[in-house]
Parts: structure tokens; C-alpha cells; sequence
């Protein structure tokens, strides 16, 4: 058995506790570990895609007990991508904060990263529901404290509403679990996938009522509308730097959603037949439409940003809400492509933040640094805008081309084609008024002193615009990519028959003993 | 003993979600305390409601209690006090720094000052 699939949860795992006491005066040790941590994590989870990319799925069992008593780990295409796509994420992110400082305004900040990274690992592996649970509670409990880095009461209050509307969140999460353990007596996906196809058309008013109340918590994870309330504020006033991590965490959300709904309500049970094309699609497209037109109405940057990825996840929603393998395959290739543009973003407004005083959208004296600002702005807001030639505009030529059997084909046209618009103006707003108008109001003695970004963060901003770039490039192969990945989602018995029939402690007894 | 405890449930997350509704910090984390007994009383009802039988396998015992559930309480009600404890430590922060324990963002004037905290 190997052992490298716990690996990326047991890594940061051990740094955060190590760089929080051993390190914890020495900024310096702790950005060395921190960045040879993440650039650790990233080989480890290039390998597991590496090895799961044939279709492999590898197990882990904790303790060598069997599945379903024994907690799991299961690697499959999907998973791995996530993991590998987080991992590279945290490097470009870990970089700016060092670069910018950010790191040095709280404390903590490398080990409460670690351990946030744990959890998203975490999530995205484990194969247990329960599990998934705990792993979003780390994730949160470290998001937390990353939130209210460096303080000030405006982050605190934002702080309160975002730890509150977890909070709310994880009760209805055991609340969800607690029915489906009622229904089914198991929290184990593949063992529950199995059972829950063999209820009686007759009884599934529990497992219906379980599956919404699962379908809600993870909604509330991705920010789709009418469950976004808390994601505008929480980012806009969290640090750059950990608001552009948390660009992984709604992805988080749809990850499960993806994985849950593919495995143990596949679209052919009929007890949880037609949630999705009644209830998620229009919610999806509600939450696209609202994201946009608060990008066109926001009067601040960060706010702007913030609403751009409601906006990106309504889009990755629509997809995931056709639940067919087309329409998988393009919302994983738009959401490798909108973690990364809202990242950019986020970092941006944090460039642009340095030479101002505030964010808001009004002409202020140039800043220090502000043609190539302006140009990385560009080709972020054309990123997340969808316009060509980036990777925006492919995927959302797949989420179209994945409509097409819809019921609400017109619909999904309708307001992905509007909302393009919407937030193109939006961009094209905030931009001119951010760094044309800038020349007209001549810089004051307060501003001119303000300081020039730091060269790290160029290229950690740098870096993400190049990866936008390469999965612009290497569409056609990611996308084949994405594809073989929906594929092995939709039929999940190899997966099953990995988790299910690997023999460990306390294992059913196998055939050969009868 | 259904009725009981379904009723406790019902009551508690009734009373935990009136005072999530009351948007100052101080009701709503009672509120959520009150919800996270809920859930927990009701990850417990989710294992069946047996009185006095064992969790573990035992000589001449016929009747068992699902053991399941109790370690996924056991687990909730850990993670739900160590959530507790941070959001009053930020509520309290935003209080002491901003004297004003809304939750909700107050409403905004011409001149750009929120009321209530200027």
C-alpha cells in the first residue's frame, strides 16, 4: 500500500505545529519552511496525479481497517486534480504574502496557512462524509484565523459574520448527516452510493430530505445565491493574499457537490431525480446574473472582485447543475480556470491597494508602479470577464456547448451571454476609472510617499497570469483531460469495487470462506 | 421517549434559530450554542433510541446501541465548543473595537459613515 496518498494532509499537518513552535519569532525560518513545505506538496500531489491519471484509484486505509468502519482515502482523477491544483495555487499565494509583507502583519500566519492547506487536502481525499465534515471544520477553524489576520475592526466584523454563517452552515452539515446515517447506517460514499440505491421507491422521503439539506451545505461552501450572503464581505476585508486562497475554498463546495452527487445520488435515482435541473440550474443561473451585476455595481475593487467569483461560481454551478458528463468536464476545466483568475484578481486589487490610500472606485493619483498594474488588471479582468483569447471565453464556449440538451438551453444563453456583458462593462469601469483617470488628478505629498510593490509579488501575480496562459494553451489536452475525469466520475464501480472490497481489519468475510 | 426527545429537538433548534435571527452577536452565538445541542441530541437519535443496552460486544448480551453515532457526537460536540469559544473571542474583539455587536453591515450614510459606529 502506498503511503504517499496521506501525504499531503500528514505534511502540513506536521509544519504548522512545528513552524508555531519552533519558529515562531523568526519570520525568516518560517517563510523558508512554509515555501519548502508547499514546494513539497506540489511534487507530492503532481505524483499522485501523475498516478491516477490512467485511471488508476488508489486507496488508504488509516490503520489498515476496512471501508465502511475504517476511515478512507481514495485518489482518483478528480481529487488529485483538485489536490495538485491547490498545492500550486498556495505556492503563487504564499510568494505574494512574503512578498507583500502580509505575512509579517499578524501572527501565525504560516502555520494557520498549513493548517488550512491540510483541510482542503483533506477534503478533496478523504472518502468518508463524516470525514469531509472534520476536514471542513480544519479548514474553516483555519480560515478563521486567517481572515482576521492583522486585525482592524472592519475585518473583525466581517470576521463575525463569516465565522457565524459557518457555524450555521456546519450545524446543518450534522444535521445532513445525521439523517442520512438514520436512513442509511453508513457515512462511508461508496458503501452509501450501494445502499442508497437499494431503498424502496416507497420510503425515500428521508434520504430526499438528506440529500437537499447536503445539496444546501455544499451550496452554502460554493456561495451560490440565495446562499452567498456571507462571501462578499468575508473576502473583500480578508487579507489579499488569504482572500486569493480562499479563491480554492467555493471551489471546495463544488467539489463536493460533484463528487456526492455523482457518487451516491447519480441522475438516474429517481428518489432525488430532478433536483438539480429544478432547483440548482436556476439557482445557478440567479447566482451568475447577481455576480455580475455586482461587479458592474460595486464601488469598491475588492468588492468587485469578490462578486466577480459568486459570478464564476454561478458559471461552474450551470455546468455542474446539467449533470451530464459534458457538462462535468467543462465546469472541472472552469473551475482549474476560475480558482486561478479570481486569485489573480485578488492579488491585483491588493497591487493596487499598496499605492492608495483605499479601494474604492474613484480617480486617486497614480500609483507607484501603475502601467504594469494596470496591464496585469487587464488580463485578469479579461480572464474573468470570458473574453477571448483566455481560458474564460473556452469555458464558457463549453458550458454553452455543454446546454445544448437542456430544458433551459435558452435561459443558460440568455444570461451567460447578458452577464458576459454585464461584467465586461463592470471591468471596463473599474479599470478606466482605477488607472486612466488616475493622470488627471495630480499626486499629492501623501500619496507620492506611498510605498512600491514589492518585486516578489509581481511574479507571484505574474506566475498565475502565466498558468491562466498554459491552460488557455493547453485547453484541447486539459479538457481531454477533464473529460476522462467525468468519465470515471459517471461510472463509479471501479471506484466502489477499490473502497468496498479492499480487504483490512474487520474486512466482510470474503467468497473463498463460505 | 421518541416524543421526548424529537420534542427537545424541535424545541431547541426553534429556540437556536429565533435567536440566530437577532442579528446582535450575543443572541446569535446563543442561538447557535442552542443549535449545536440540537444537532447533537439528534445525531444521537440517529443510531435509534435504545435505553441501557451496551455499545460494545459483550458475552450474553443480545440487545446493542448503534456506537456509531456517539463517537460522531463525541467529535461534533469538540469541534462545536472550540467554534463557540472562537466566535465569541471575535465577536467580542469586533465589539470592544467597533462598540457595536451587530452582526449585519449597518446602513450607510451620504458622507460614507456608518451609523451607529461613527
Amino acid at each position: 500500500m502506498t503511503h504517499w496518498i496521506i501525504a499531503p494532509i500528514v505534511l502540513p499537518a506536521l509544519l504548522a505545529p512545528f513552524i508555531v513552535l519552533a519558529a515562531r519569532y523568526h519570520i525568516g525560518i518560517q517563510r523558508v519552511f512554509s515555501v519548502t513545505g508547499v514546494l513539497a506538496l506540489i511534487t507530492i500531489a503532481a505524483g499522485l496525479a501523475w498516478q491516477a491519471s490512467d485511471g488508476t484509484i488508489t486507496l488508504y486505509q488509516l490503520s489498515d481497517w476496512a471501508a465502511p468502519f475504517g476511515i478512507v482515502l481514495v485518489a482518483d482523477r478528480l481529487s488529485t486534480m483538485m489536490v495538485l491544483l491547490t498545492a500550486v495555487l498556495a505556492l503563487f499565494v504564499l510568494l505574494y504574502a512574503i512578498g507583500s509583507g502580509w505575512d509579517d502583519r499578524g501572527r501565525h500566519f504560516h502555520a494557520l496557512f498549513q493548517f488550512q492547506l491540510m483541510g482542503i487536502m483533506g477534503a478533496f481525499l478523504t472518502g468518508d462524509l463524516f470525514n469531509l465534515f472534520v476536514f471542513f471544520e480544519v479548514l474553516l477553524i483555519a480560515s478563521y484565523g486567517l481572515m482576521i489576520h492583522a486585525g482592524g475592526d472592519a475585518r473583525l466584523r466581517a470576521g463575525v459574520q463569516y465565522v457565524l454563517f459557518n457555524l450555521i452552515g456546519s450545524t446543518l452539515f450534522l444535521f445532513a448527516l445525521g439523517s442520512i446515517y438514520a436512513e442509511t447506517g453508513t457515512l462511508n460514499m461508496a458503501d452509501l452510493a450501494e445502499r442508497v440505491a437499494l431503498i424502496s421507491p416507497d420510503e425515500t422521503v428521508g434520504i430526499r430530505i438528506a440529500a437537499v439539506l447536503l445539496l444546501l451545505v455544499f451550496a452554502i461552501k460554493a456561495a451560490v445565491v440565495p446562499l452567498h450572503f456571507w462571501l462578499p464581505s468575508s473576502y473583500a476585508e480578508a487579507p489579499a493574499p488569504v482572500a486569493a486562497l480562499f479563491a480554492i475554498m467555493t471551489k471546495v463546495g463544488a467539489y463536493a457537490i460533484i463528487r456526492v452527487y455523482t457518487m451516491i445520488f447519480p441522475p438516474d435515482l429517481e428518489a432525488t431525480a430532478g433536483l438539480f435541473g429544478l432547483w440548482l440550474l436556476p439557482a445557478a443561473l440567479v447566482s451568475l446574473a447577481i455576480g455580475m451585476i455586482g461587479v458592474l455595481a460595486a464601488k469598491r475593487l475588492d468588492r468587485l472582485v469578490a462578486f466577480s467569483v459568486i459570478g464564476s461560481m454561478g458559471m461552474v454551478m450551470i455546468s455542474i447543475a446539467l449533470f451530464t458528463p459534458e457538462g462535468i468536464a467543462a465546469a472541472l476545466y472552469y473551475i482549474v480556470h476560475s480558482t486561478l483568475a479570481g486569485a489573480v484578481l485578488f492579488l491585483i486589487s491588493d497591487l493596487v491597494r499598496t499605492g492608495r490610500t483605499d479601494l474604492e472606485i474613484t480617480p486617486q493619483p497614480t500609483i507607484a508602479g501603475a502601467p504594469l498594474t494596470a496591464g496585469l488588471f487587464f488580463v485578469g479582468a479579461i480572464a474573468m470577464a470570458g473574453l477571448p483569447p483566455l481560458s474564460g471565453f473556452l469555458g464558457k464556449l463549453l458550458v454553452l456547448n455543454a446546454s445544448y440538451d437542456s430544458d433551459l438551453m435558452v435561459w443558460i444563453w440568455i444570461v451567460v451571454l447578458s452577464s458576459s456583458l454585464i461584467s465586461i462593462l463592470g471591468f471596463a469601469r473599474a479599470g478606466s476609472v482605477l488607472f486612466w483617470k488616475s493622470t488627471s488628478v495630480p499626486p499629492t505629498d501623501e500619496t507620492s510617499a506611498l510605498p512600491h510593490p514589492a518585486a516578489l509579488s509581481y511574479v507571484a501575480v505574474g506566475g498565475l497570469i502565466s498558468l491562466l496562459i498554459a491552460h488557455t494553451v493547453f485547453a484541447g489536452q486539459v479538457h481531454g483531460y477533464t473529460t476522462t475525469m467525468a468519465a470515471q466520475l459517471f461510472a463509479p464501480e471501479p471506484y466502489k469495487a477499490m473502497v468496498l472490497d479492499t480487504a483490512g481489519k474487520l474486512s466482510k468475510p470474503s467468497k473463498e470462506e463460505h | 421517549m421518541e416524543m421526548l426527545v424529537a420534542s427537545a429537538i424541535g424545541i431547541m433548534t426553534a429556540g437556536g434559530i429565533y435567536l440566530t435571527l437577532r442579528l446582535r452577536t450575543f443572541p446569535v452565538i446563543m442561538g447557535i450554542s442552542l443549535l449545536t445541542y440540537a444537532v447533537n441530541v439528534f445525531l444521537f437519535a440517529s443510531g435509534r433510541l435504545t435505553i441501557g443496552a451496551p455499545p460494545i460486544l459483550r458475552d450474553g448480551v443480545d440487545v446493542y446501541t448503534d456506537p456509531l453515532p456517539q463517537a460522531l457526537v463525541l467529535t461534533a460536540i469538540v469541534i462545536s465548543f472550540g467554534m463557540t469559544a472562537v466566535v465569541v473571542m471575535i465577536g467580542l474583539g469586533a465589539y470592544l473595537g467597533s462598540d457595536d455587536d451587530h452582526v449585519d453591515d449597518q446602513p450607510v450614510d451620504i458622507d460614507g459613515e456608518t451609523e451607529g459606529n461613527s
